[in-house]
């Protein structure tokens, strides 16, 4: 369902990502880990077409993004790890926007939008400005309108960040009845044990490469330890803080 | 299913969100802001009688000049438009770089289908908007007043329209097409703030020339050779390629009943090629130069000077020092900031120059009465243009502040630190300001050592209560949810703080002016007036209305921040 073929981003002399090569197919759930700055976030802005490659192709359901943008993006749910609304309208106002955007005002629209503000407990705010609403609301209202369009593919940057329990524990339900179902995930996350317990398979990043990938059994087997946690794979691929490092700071 | 085929969202759904936004601000203000919206509605009622009043006056007048009133009227609109068409197009460079690349809605409407032309049309309506509203208000008692003389008729706002709408659209077009290049060829955030530079640059060196050119010597036709010199002066056009020469000659050709329709084919003409032009334009660089737009620039610190105001600032207490250290840096290291220096500095070469030109001794021996008297009320301007400078650069500081208020309210910080901190590092330059203003226009006017002294006094008592003063009000209004220091000053706490400060200056010269006035009889009749209760009592007066407003301020300052909750 996406396919990435050498992705390459370069700001300069810098490169963010560096000729990544990943295949998702239909009803993944797909991870992506990596410490701070190794390019997870630049990856999703190119797959969501908000930032253009530098090298390399994006095809979504075997679409073109940067030929055929319009089609590519119309199967796209995309939820940033900053989500912006907008301050001045109603969290209806922006449902009913951001459907127009997808052309997805059918019929059933206003329903949909009822049942997307009631699973994540918007309902009485429908009709409120959105400056009026927590983090966590306005993540919640983020997510929903990534789903208000029916897309066959959702790109997540951080979904838990400013989620309570109970949401946060929607989510991971949602996400994976809508893998069932035949969607297709893109998750980036900080938390491994949502990795561990959410995802059909993780890639962990860092400096812009792919450094392993697969199921929980691959990375155990490309990082030659067997048993092993995922922090433990993550922390022994990305190169964790050294002991003596924390003795000098916390005996200082 | 057969579907059509799709080319995104319609272009008023691009929009929905900004007009459905406007809405709920408007619902917002009409509850519970009446008596604000109530001033602010008198101020403009007020600006608008008074710019409408001028003009009336000036062009009845022009319209009774036999021969060349028409042509005078024409000029004069001519004049107007090219000055609105500088304000369009840097006004529109700059609102083109956070629509097109900096706003915070890009990223969600660059992940949703929308057709490239349609997010074209939807940047360049929201642009031409944000930056035309200004210009589009001041232009109202412009074209009243001409409708009005001219008797344009019913028609004549119709006119207007057809006529301003394109004339909006041109400059918001070629900025547009010239930002669009310039972040291709440097990353946005430094783009804003060169086009800051650029903006404030040009705004500068227009006023320097225009008020170096001496354009009073336009309505004086005796400084010409000849008549016929004046006449061919007044026929010349503005400039003929310009938009704002179309517009012009269109709008003129309505109210003197000439027919001609090459004006209105090139405004239409060139807004309609413009437009397209723009969006093959936007189509063919927008993608890389938005890509662009998300690179960070690279910024040295520079710690040198930095370390410099460190030593010298040694004798303080650490946390004061900091925070002085800190608001410079955050000040030099932001030339959106900075760059308004220099703006201030032609406004004061402008000042000194306007003093310069007064017609106090290029004819014959003024009496030294006079001079007292023009000295004394030069106080009044003078004081006027510290208060608003102190506005522009003291009244923000505690907004600008909201966002890390976080780590100061919940540090061991003293707030009046803090409050010190910002107290001085905006009144001291602002005295040596003050100080060199007042001596150099009271050297210029040859005023007395009496009328030295009393400006010197009045003005740095003014300076230290003026601050205060911006500081106060800044606190009482702060405005934590913008992030340019430009903008917060025009907010309603701004235009407050000005009415407090220039209240406050009336009263400092109405309690000055009976020991003025004691001392220019006593130079009229040509003896020295003695230091007495009658000279002193209204000076002192003054002086402790200064200081009181200063302590009290700065106490309400302190109370307000202290009870600031974010």
């Amino acid at each position: 369902m996406i396919t990435l073929t050498g992705l390459t981003k370069r700001y300069g002399s810098f490169t963010a990502v560096d000729g990544i090569d990943l295949a998702v197919p239909k009803g993944e759930l797909f991870g992506f880990l990596g410490p701070n700055g190794a390019g997870k976030t630049t990856t999703f802005r190119m797959i969501a077409g908000i930032i253009l490659p530098t090298a390399g192709r994006i095809q979504i359901g075997g679409v073109d993004l940067v030929r055929q943008p319009l089609i590519a993006k119309r199967r796209l749910g995309y939820i940033p790890d900053r989500p912006f609304v907008y301050d001045k309208i109603t969290g209806a106002e922006f449902l009913r926007f951001v459907a127009a955007l997808y052309d997805a005002q059918d019929a059933s629209l206003e329903r949909r939008i009822d049942e997307l503000l009631d699973l994540f407990e918007l309902t009485p705010w429908k009709n409120e400005l959105t400056e009026s609403y927590s983090h966590g609301m306005r993540q919640k209202l983020i997510i929903a309108s990534a789903l208000v369009h029916r897309p066959e593919v959702i790109v997540v940057d951080e979904p838990m960040v400013g989620l309570d329990p109970k949401g946060a524990r929607l989510l991971k339900d949602l996400f994976r009845q809508y893998v069932n179902r035949g969607g297709t995930i893109l998750m980036s996350t900080h938390t491994l044990e949502v990795a561990e317990g959410m995802c059909d398979r993780i890639a962990i990043m860092q400096a812009g490469r792919i450094l392993a990938r697969g199921t929980m059994a691959d990375l155990r087997e490309q990082t030659e330890s067997s048993g092993a946690s995922l922090e433990d794979m993550f922390l022994r691929l990305t190169g964790g803080f050294r002991e003596h490092q924390l003795d000098l700071i916390l005996e200082a | 299913m057969v579907r059509r085929k799709y080319r995104g969202p319609r272009l008023w759904i691009v929009l929905s969100p900004k007009w459905q936004s406007a809405r709920a601000r408007i619902r917002q203000e009409q509850s519970g802001a009446g008596p604000r919206l109530l001033l602010l509605a008198l101020l403009a009622v007020a600006f608008w009688s008074g710019v409408f009043g001028l003009l009336y006056r000036v062009l009845r007048y022009f319209r009774g000049v036999a021969e060349i009133g028409d042509l005078l009227s024409t000029k004069l609109l001519g004049l107007a438009l090219l000055a609105f068409s500088s304000i369009l197009l840097l006004s529109n460079l700059i609102t083109a770089l956070s629509s097109f690349f900096l706003a915070k809605d890009l990223d969600l409407l660059a992940a949703s289908p929308v057709h490239s032309i349609r997010f074209y049309l939807a940047k360049i309506t929201e642009t031409t908007l944000h930056s035309s509203w200004m210009v589009a208000l001041l232009a109202v008692p412009l074209f009243a007043a001409y409708g009005i003389v001219y008797h344009g008729g019913p028609l004549w706002p119709l006119v207007v329209l057809g006529a301003f709408v394109p004339f909006l659209v041109l400059p918001a077009v070629v900025g547009t097409a010239l930002t669009l290049l310039l972040v291709n060829l440097v990353p946005a955030r430094r783009a804003k703030e060169l086009l800051s530079l650029i903006t404030i640059g040009a705004v500068g060196t227009l006023a320097l020339v225009l008020r170096m050119a001496q354009p009073e010597r336009l309505v004086r036709p005796e400084g010409f050779r000849s008549l016929a010199d004046f006449v061919a002066m007044l026929q010349a056009p503005t400039n003929p390629w310009l938009p704002s020469d179309w517009a012009m000659r269109m709008l003129m050709n309505w109210l003197l009943h000439q027919a001609d329709p090459i004006p209105v084919a090139l405004l239409w003409g060139s807004a309609a090629a413009g437009l397209g032009l723009g969006a093959l334009l936007y189509r063919h660089l927008y993608r890389s130069a938005f890509s662009k737009a998300q690179e960070g620039a690279r910024v040295s610190a520079g710690g040198r000077w930095s370390g410099a105001l460190a030593w010298l600032l040694r004798w303080l207490p650490a946390d004061r020092r900091e925070f002085i250290l800190k608001d410079t840096r955050l000040f030099f290291r932001d030339p959106t900031q900075w760059s308004q220096l220099i703006l201030l500095a032609v406004l004061i070469l402008v000042y000194l120059f306007n003093i310069q030109s007064l017609p106090l001794f290029s004819g014959d021996q003024v009496p030294a009465s006079v001079v007292t008297l023009v000295a004394f009320l030069n106080l009044g301007l003078a004081g006027f243009v510290l208060a608003a400078i102190a506005a522009r650069f003291l009244f923000p500081s505690v907004s600008l502040e909201g966002r890390q208020m976080w780590l100061l309210r919940s540090s061991p910080l003293d707030l009046r630190a803090m409050l010190w901190s910002k107290y001085w590092i905006g009144t001291v330059p602002l005295l040596l300001l003050a100080l060199v203003m007042t001596t150099v226009t009271n050297v210029i006017l040859r005023a007395s050592p009496f009328m030295m002294l009393v400006s010197l006094v009045t003005m740095v008592t003014f300076t230290l209560a003026a601050s205060a003063l911006a500081l106060s009000f800044g606190a009482l209004y702060p405005r934590f949810d913008t992030e340019n220091a430009a903008q917060i000053p025009t907010s309603f706490g701004g235009l407050v703080y000005m009415m407090a400060s220039v209240t406050l200056l009336a009263l400092v010269i109405m309690l000055e002016a009976p020991a003025v006035a004691t001392r220019i009889r006593a130079e009229q009749s040509g003896v020295a007036a003695p230091w007495d209760a009658w000279l002193v009592v209204p000076l002192l007066a003054a002086l402790l209305l200064c200081v009181a407003a200063t302590l009290l301020s700065l106490r309400l300052a302190l109370a307000r921040v202290r009870r600031l909750e974010l």
